[in-house]
């Protein structure tokens, strides 16, 4: 269990070290898609143009889906009798593992642009070191989630390219989020504790060092083509998964607040 | 919930004979719940029908994952079988990705009855009104996640086309 350290406190009942890594990954990748849609659905009501409005919140809504669909598998195999909703719902905000790129909350139009490109990109090379994924009901998943996610990299690729080339007040706000956020970006790809069982059964292609590597290439390429600053390295990579921000723990008394009202309410 | 009908019938009574064109039949007149023109079969949700002696087994693929008609659309199918005297279990699955190459043409005519261009390449989409190819996507995202945003140069509509996934 020690492999696992603080992470280990809500999977320690989920078999040997295969089914722990595996575990561990679903919830991270659950918590960092449950916790940006969140942040995102923030915009409903209030994007920037009605288009944007109704976007964001279909990118949104996309995420949140994808995050149920991943709590689901995690339930199925850590079998603790807790259900997808307990997952998302029912923990204290220090037994989330979403990256802390994701910390920074929504902010404004070019902060959620900066946040959505930095984790897309990183998201997109992630999935696609899991599509010949061993454990199949991720890789069922994953397949149909990159169909999805073809989308939302048009998406916010249109965007980063429109604020970086408008020059002015969007550039310098750009440019702003992404020197604030740029240092956690790495943290959506850094090391988790499980990787060499991951890596010896097959469930992921290759190390997160290398999936992060030719992530950092692709946005190199990309932030050169607009004159936008290198992204730096990774800031505290151990602690990428925890000891998340007040605005993430703002964002959790949003989140919980329904559910703790009224546990059993349905939808 | 007809799920929750015991399996009297278990080997032991045997039921009234079940054939899967029935089933089918069936579900052609389950339609999606946000375009009522077609049905969820012309729609290429229905991956598979089982029909066992104690249960009839139906295998569906979500057209998004976080499509928000799945539950509606499970318990439509369920009303919709259950004269057929046995318990019904509605299942999602990611088995095989929906793409809309499963449409059906009978599926296509049913969105252009709805007003909505079937999918295709966003240079392909012609308007569901006039027919005109002078069409402009305003947006990838429409008002539910499975369409997006076009407007007409020709007859200055503005309508919706399924997205090609």
């Amino acid at each position: 269990m020690t492999e696992f350290g603080p992470l280990a406190m809500d999977f320690t009942g989920a078999g040997d070290g295969r089914e722990r890594a595996l575990a561990l990954l679903l919830l991270s990748m659950a918590d960092d898609e449950f916790v940006i849609g969140f942040s995102d659905s923030e915009w409903t009501g209030i994007g920037p143009i009605l288009e944007e409005d109704v976007a964001i919140s279909s990118l949104a809504q996309d995420e949140l889906g994808h995050a149920q669909a991943l709590y689901r598998l995690f339930v199925e195999l850590v079998g603790d009798g807790r259900d997808a909703d307990a997952v998302a719902y029912d923990r204290p905000p220090e037994g989330y593992l979403h990256a802390r790129l994701l910390d920074h909350g929504r902010g404004d139009w070019a902060a959620t642009i900066a946040r959505r490109y930095l984790y897309e990109t990183a998201d997109a090379a992630r999935l696609e070191a899991l599509a010949e994924t061993s454990f199949e009901p991720l890789r069922d998943l994953v397949a149909k989630i990159r169909r999805e996610e073809r989308y939302h990299l048009m998406h916010v690729e249109t965007w980063l390219d429109r604020l970086a080339k408008a020059g002015g007040e969007p550039r310098r706000r750009l440019t702003a989020a992404l020197e604030a956020m740029g240092p956690d970006a790495g943290t959506v790809l850094a090391l988790l504790p499980g990787e060499p069982a991951l890596l010896r059964h097959g469930i992921l292609a290759e190390p997160f060092a290398a999936i992060e590597s030719t992530w950092r290439a692709r946005i190199d390429g990309a932030f050169g083509r607009l004159g936008l600053p290198a992204l730096p390295p990774t800031r505290d990579p151990q602690t990428a998964r925890t000891r998340h921000s007040e605005t993430f723990r703002a964002l959790h008394r949003e989140f919980t607040m329904v559910r703790g009202s009224e546990v059993a309410a349905s939808w | 919930m007809v799920t929750a009908t015991p399996p009297i019938a278990l080997g032991l009574v045997p039921g009234p004979e079940v054939r899967e064109t029935a089933v089918r039949a069936a579900l052609r007149t389950v339609h999606d719940p946000e375009i009522p023109t077609v049905s969820i079969v012309d729609i290429g949700l229905v991956h598979d029908v089982r029909i066992d002696a104690d249960r009839i087994a139906v295998d569906l693929l979500p057209t998004f994952v976080a499509c928000p008609a799945l539950e509606v659309i499970r318990s439509t199918v369920a009303d919709a079988l259950s004269g057929f005297g046995r318990p019904v279990d509605v299942d999602f699955t990611f088995a095989v990705p929906w793409t809309t190459d499963r449409l059906t043409a009978k599926g296509r005519a049913g969105l252009l009855a709805a007003g909505i261009a079937p999918p295709s390449a966003p240079t392909d989409v012609r308007c569901p009104f006039c027919e005109s190819a002078r069409v402009v996507m305003d947006s990838a995202f429409g008002p539910t996640l499975c369409r997006s945003l076009f407007y007409c140069r020709d007859c200055r509509q503005p309508f919706e086309a399924f997205k090609p996934a």
